[in-house]
């Protein structure tokens, strides 16, 4: 374990302060479900910067502008709430699967996006829906969007001295909905082989006027595929507009082979997960 | 290592200790307040061997700080029973058998006790994803879901 030095400001600004001007290596604790690990085994000594004393940091408000999600709110907190799970049950299906129990009281969806792994269940669901990552830092506060915050296998575009400060979701129209599957070879607590979020808008005659496709576990990062989300815009979803989506997804994978799963299975699965997600998204929004 | 002072709830008393930031909760429970029915299985979060309750949400201690739990209530298997008298989930346990070794048992019953608050009347099924996170290695999970529906059962009609 690391040498720790610990410190839980109660501000963004004070949280940007003690991260920009450490001298030793700074990592933001949220629920420590990834950072507590990686810190096990090395012997040196790290600024841990608790973040959950932050006004906000652990709470989601749900408006006419949308959902802001405290970046660190426990999983368990969130997927409690059945007024965000009305609007976005994709989002809240992708943070249940994260662990078990306990790991759900203290992982977080800023953690995941955080940690940016490319197996990460809530960053395709953030990327069908939308979502803007507020970033503070010492300049101030900058906005990304959710497709754009991981940039590569654990990296991410945050820079020195700054940190995740709410992740918003602007409110989805009416007849909107979205759906999150991933391929895992248990029944659950598992690492996804391949993932796919969808989320689609219908009009009053069933059809797609608005779709947002993204997969997961099949790259570096999780991808936005607008070719996917063209090929149901202007659809009823119909069977070969559903396959065309599942072409396109499986084109724009780019996954490796390791011990749970081939390029050529996760390519197809991750195909399959799309045309499903897509589906279950449509059946939602225009129930 | 500088140590922290720490003051939180644990089991209902409040208790007050020096902390080095390093150590997690379950480290703490342990080696610095004496409450070594929490038991250290993996270390990495994936067995709940070390489950305890914050603030009422069910975690694995072993991924939690001792810093964190500063004003924080924590409750440990030390504080499941009424003095000298069992909680029915433990009484549960012991009638139906459900352990053998012992070293996931304190888990399993904190776990029991958070799953049976939010949800007094669950499934076999709903029992079983929800423990999914404390891992048995002797009894094949049988007699302590056996003992999780008793309790259950149990609790509500006691209720």
């Amino acid at each position: 374990m690391v040498s720790v030095v610990y410190q839980a400001p109660d501000t963004l600004e004070g949280a940007v302060e003690l991260l920009a001007n450490s001298k030793i290596t700074a990592k933001v604790l949220a629920g420590g479900t990834d950072l507590i690990i990686q810190m096990q085994g090395i012997n040196e000594e790290r600024l841990v910067v608790d973040v959950k004393k932050i006004p906000g940091m652990l709470e989601a408000t749900l408006d006419q502008e949308g959902l802001r999600l405290g970046p660190a709110m426990p999983n368990a907190a969130l997927t409690a709430r059945e007024d965000i799970k009305a609007l976005f049950p994709g989002l809240v299906e992708a943070a249940y699967l994260i662990g078990s129990t306990q790991v759900q009281g203290r992982c977080s969806v800023g953690g995941n996006l955080c940690n940016s792994s490319p197996a990460a269940d809530t960053i395709p669901a953030l990327i069908a829906n939308g979502a803007q990552c507020v970033i503070k830092g010492p300049e101030g506060l900058r906005t990304i969007a959710a497709e754009n915050f991981v940039t590569g296998v654990g990296r991410n575009c945050l820079v020195d001295g700054e940190l995740l400060a709410a992740i918003n979701i602007p409110r989805p129209e009416d007849r909107t909905s979205d759906a999150y599957l991933r391929f895992i070879p248990r029944t659950e607590m598992d690492i996804a082989v391949a993932g796919a979020a969808v989320s689609i808008t219908l009009d009053s005659e069933g059809v797609c006027t608005a779709a947002r496709v993204a997969i997961g576990a099949v790259a570096v990062t999780a991808l936005l595929v607008p070719d996917a989300s063209n090929a149901l815009i202007g659809t009823k979803l119909d069977e070969a507009a559903l396959q065309s989506a599942a072409n396109a997804a499986s084109e724009a994978a780019n996954p490796i082979t390791d011990r749970r799963g081939t390029i050529e299975f996760r390519k197809h699965v991750v195909g399959v997960l799309v045309k499903r997600a897509a589906k279950i998204a449509a059946d939602r929004a225009g129930a | 290592m500088e140590k922290t002072h720490v003051t939180a709830t644990v089991n209902g008393d409040v208790k007050e200790f020096l902390c080095d930031p390093s150590d997690t909760l379950l480290q703490v429970l342990r080696d610095e307040l004496g409450l070594t029915g929490t038991k250290e299985g993996c270390g990495s979060g994936d067995c709940g061997a070390c489950s305890v309750l914050i603030n009422d949400r069910l975690v694995c201690s072993c991924l939690v700080l001792g810093v964190e739990a500063n004003g924080e209530v924590v409750e440990t298997i030390e504080g499941i029973g009424n003095g000298d008298k069992l909680h029915v989930i433990q009484e549960k346990f012991l009638e139906h058998a459900a352990l053998q070794c012992g070293i996931c048992t304190p888990g399993l019953v904190i776990s029991t006790k958070a799953l049976l608050e939010e949800n007094p009347n669950p499934t076999e099924e709903e029992a079983r994803y929800y423990l999914a996170g404390n891992l048995c290695r002797c009894t094949g999970y049988d007699k302590i879901i056996k003992a999780v529906m008793d309790a259950a059962k149990t609790m509500r009609e006691d209720a």
